[in-house]
């Protein structure tokens, strides 16, 4: 018998944890009646025409999807907490990176199935017809989310042994995530209205998210472990 | 110590008479501004006060979750502290001397964003020590310091780029705009000033927190002790 | 005398299990552990004695690696790296350490790869050496608490741990699954493993103790031989003095 690889446990950890979503539904219901909340609110808020929605479209797709994925991230590590199966986790010669992994991918499939289900709604409210190539969208929702979600998942870690652990997350998470959410907000407005290349946005975003996953790994453990 | 502390203080006593002397008394009104401009003998110095005190904390973070030493850990909360402080007095200051001179409360430029982002980091930063419970606090915090060490640069370009998209009013001058030699005397007077100021209270807020400590040591060895 | 050589089974059988020097853990103000030194033989059950808030389960968390004391040295088979040895140890914790969600097996199985198992037969024998029914699909949520604990001491003994760690097994759990566990607990000492169980439970585990420590306000204040008659009751020591 030999310890577990960091592939196989991430994997176990992933099935299971989409399986427990799967039974629970908690945050699925709550998280997809929230985006359509979003995406109405943001429509009687904001009554543009074709020309001035593509302009602003970009933010308030990439705002609306924040809010999201914060709901999304604080529930993320609530589980492990219930029971403190977490110390289960910990007493086991399973790599801890492991469990970041799976919980980071976990909301990344989360949060682009929310994507998934919002952008056609947008599409629908705002009369939405994009400029530049659609598969440059992909891509970039593809990097911005991953952003998001990595950081979050640290954040969420760290902010649940908060006092005010739904704030706190937010609080954290915002700040370090300006220069992405300025980036995902350019690139997708870039597109949108077909102005210059997103192609700087999209590299800047590559390297963030290549920067604080590595960030991340690296401090895992250790914020795990602080008692 | 005492003695040495006591000097400081006054060295710095000094320093900031002098350098106020210097910001508005001697420093010539400045053309187009007028006596407004004097502002900019705080403004910058306090940045550049709140910068070197957020360096500090980044680099004893860093050795902190190296060494796991206390020392290092009260040197990054004393940091952060007037770190946050003299950012506050950054991002006051700013508006208003920007209102009257240049008609305008805030613009997005790379300088001041990374500053209000470097103070929101280092907010959300003294939130998370005083919210969480006492033994985690040291690392979590370190940590948040090591991901905003890493974050500025991003802020920084992306602004920076966002701006040669989308023209923002300049501030200040932009940077490399020439000085008076009299009023540079004033500025750079009132730099070693601030930086000597920033250095006091963090000296000042860093024994404090050992003494801290070492009253929650002797409760604890105390509490040791009792029903031997 | 001195020896200059040891035969390894010599050294085997003289080398403590877990062995603790000037244990100290202090929360903030708080001294939970004062300075605690033990050594602990292989191949016995120890069970952990004392009031509410004295200190058992703190230790415990130390020996399983989950808390880093404030002072003092900690060898676990053998090394101070507890990551290392994390193969060879069983953690049973006050809560259940299961999702509720889940059922049994799908319980053991996960738990089971973190230890790199991935033998649903074991699994399934596992839970039968606790009472339990593999094929059973209700949810862990909805067992009783005796079921529950079973299913976390199958949790933490599936990958056959030389040293197993239980922190109150036995609380709200009803009398025939409490006799059944501490027997099991006694089968597995027979077989060699090292055991220690924090309880308020005395007269359950006295069958099969083999020797008791007793934590007073942070400090190992007593160490006996199985469990002695004025133990047996949490409040024994409350009524003698």
């Amino acid at each position: 018998m030999k310890a577990p690889g960091l592939l196989a446990v991430t994997r176990a950890t992933l099935a299971k944890d989409l399986r427990l979503e799967w039974r629970s539904k908690d945050a699925i219901n709550s998280m997809l009646f929230f985006s359509l909340l979003v995406v109405v609110i943001f429509s009687f808020a904001f009554d543009p025409t074709a020309e001035v929605s593509r302009k602003i479209a970009g933010g308030l797709v990439w705002v609306a999807m924040l809010f999201a994925t914060i709901m999304a991230l604080n529930q993320t590590w609530a589980r492990e907490l219930r029971n403190n199966v977490m110390d289960a986790y910990r007493v086991s010669p399973a790599p801890p990176n492991a469990m970041f992994l799976a919980k980071t991918i976990g909301s990344f499939i989360f949060v682009t199935i929310l994507e998934l289900l919002m952008t056609p709604l947008f599409v629908m409210f705002y009369n939405l017809r994009s400029i530049g190539p659609v598969w440059q969208l992909v891509v970039i929702a593809l990097l911005a989310t991953w952003a998001l979600v990595v950081n979050g998942t640290f954040f969420a870690v760290i902010s649940i042994h908060t006092r005010s652990r739904e704030i706190m997350l937010p609080l954290i998470l915002f700040p370090i995530s300006i220069p992405a959410i300025l980036a995902m907000v350019s690139a997708t407005t870039l597109v949108l209205t077909g102005e210059y290349s997103p192609l700087f946005w999209m590299q800047l975003l590559a390297v963030y998210d290549v920067v604080f996953t590595t960030v991340c790994l690296v401090l895992f453990e250790i914020v795990l472990n602080a008692e | 110590m005492k003695l040495k502390l006591i000097l400081f203080a006054l060295v710095t006593l000094g320093l900031l008479s002098y350098g106020l002397y210097m910001a508005l008394v001697v420093a010539p009104t400045e053309a187009t501004m007028g006596d407004v401009q004097r502002i900019f003998y705080y403004h910058v110095p306090s940045a550049w006060t709140a910068f070197l005190c957020f360096l500090i904390n980044a680099l004893a973070s860093i050795w902190y979750l190296v060494k796991r030493t206390e020392r290092s850990d009260a040197i990054a909360v004393s940091s952060a502290e007037v770190g946050v402080v003299f950012c506050t007095i950054v991002l006051l200051t700013g508006p208003i001397w920007a209102r009257p001179v240049w008609g305008i409360w805030w613009t997005w430029d790379a300088r001041l964003t990374s500053t209000l982002v470097l103070w929101l980091i280092y907010v959300a930063y003294l939130m998370l020590r005083r919210f969480s419970a006492s033994g985690r606090a040291p690392v979590i915090a370190a940590a948040l310091a090591v991901f905003g060490f890493f974050d500025v640069p991003f802020v920084y370009l992306s602004i920076r780029i966002f701006r040669t998209q989308h023209p923002q009013p300049v501030i200040a001058g932009g940077e490399g705009s020439g000085l008076d030699p009299t009023m540079a005397k004033a500025f750079l007077w009132n730099m070693i000033a601030f930086t000597v100021y920033g250095l006091l209270v963090m000296w000042l807020r860093y024994r404090l927190e050992l003494a801290e400590r070492s009253v929650e040591e002797a409760h604890a060895e105390k509490s040791m002790q009792e029903g031997a | 005398m001195s020896f200059t050589y040891t035969p390894d089974s010599v050294a085997a059988v003289t080398t403590p299990a877990v062995s603790l020097f000037e244990i100290t853990k202090h929360f903030g103000r708080f001294a939970a552990l004062r300075g605690v030194s033990a050594e602990f033989m292989p191949g016995k059950l120890y069970v952990i004695l004392g009031e509410n808030g004295a200190g058992k389960s703190t230790l415990l968390r130390i020996v399983a690696g989950l808390l880093a004391p404030t002072r003092g040295e900690l060898r676990v088979l053998g090394t101070g790296k507890l990551r290392e040895v994390a193969l060879r140890v069983g953690y049973m914790g006050h809560a259940p350490l299961l999702y509720d969600e889940l059922d049994a097996m799908e319980n053991m199985r996960y738990f089971a790869g973190l230890y790199g198992i991935k033998d649903d037969a074991l699994c399934a024998t596992v839970l039968g050496r606790v009472g339990l029914d593999a094929k059973l699909r209700r949810r862990v949520g909805q067992y009783s608490q005796g079921m529950r604990q079973r299913t976390s001491l199958a949790r933490a003994i599936v990958h056959d741990p030389e040293l197993l760690l239980l922190d109150e097994p036995f609380s709200n759990v009803d009398v025939a699954s409490a006799k059944d566990m501490a027997h099991l607990l006694g089968v597995m000492r027979d077989q060699g493993k090292t055991i220690f169980v924090v309880t308020h439970q005395a007269p359950v585990m006295q069958p099969v103790a083999d020797e008791c420590i007793v934590i007073t306000a942070g400090r190992l204040t007593a160490r006996e031989k199985g469990i002695p008659r004025h133990l047996l009751s949490p409040y024994a020591a409350e009524v003698r003095r």
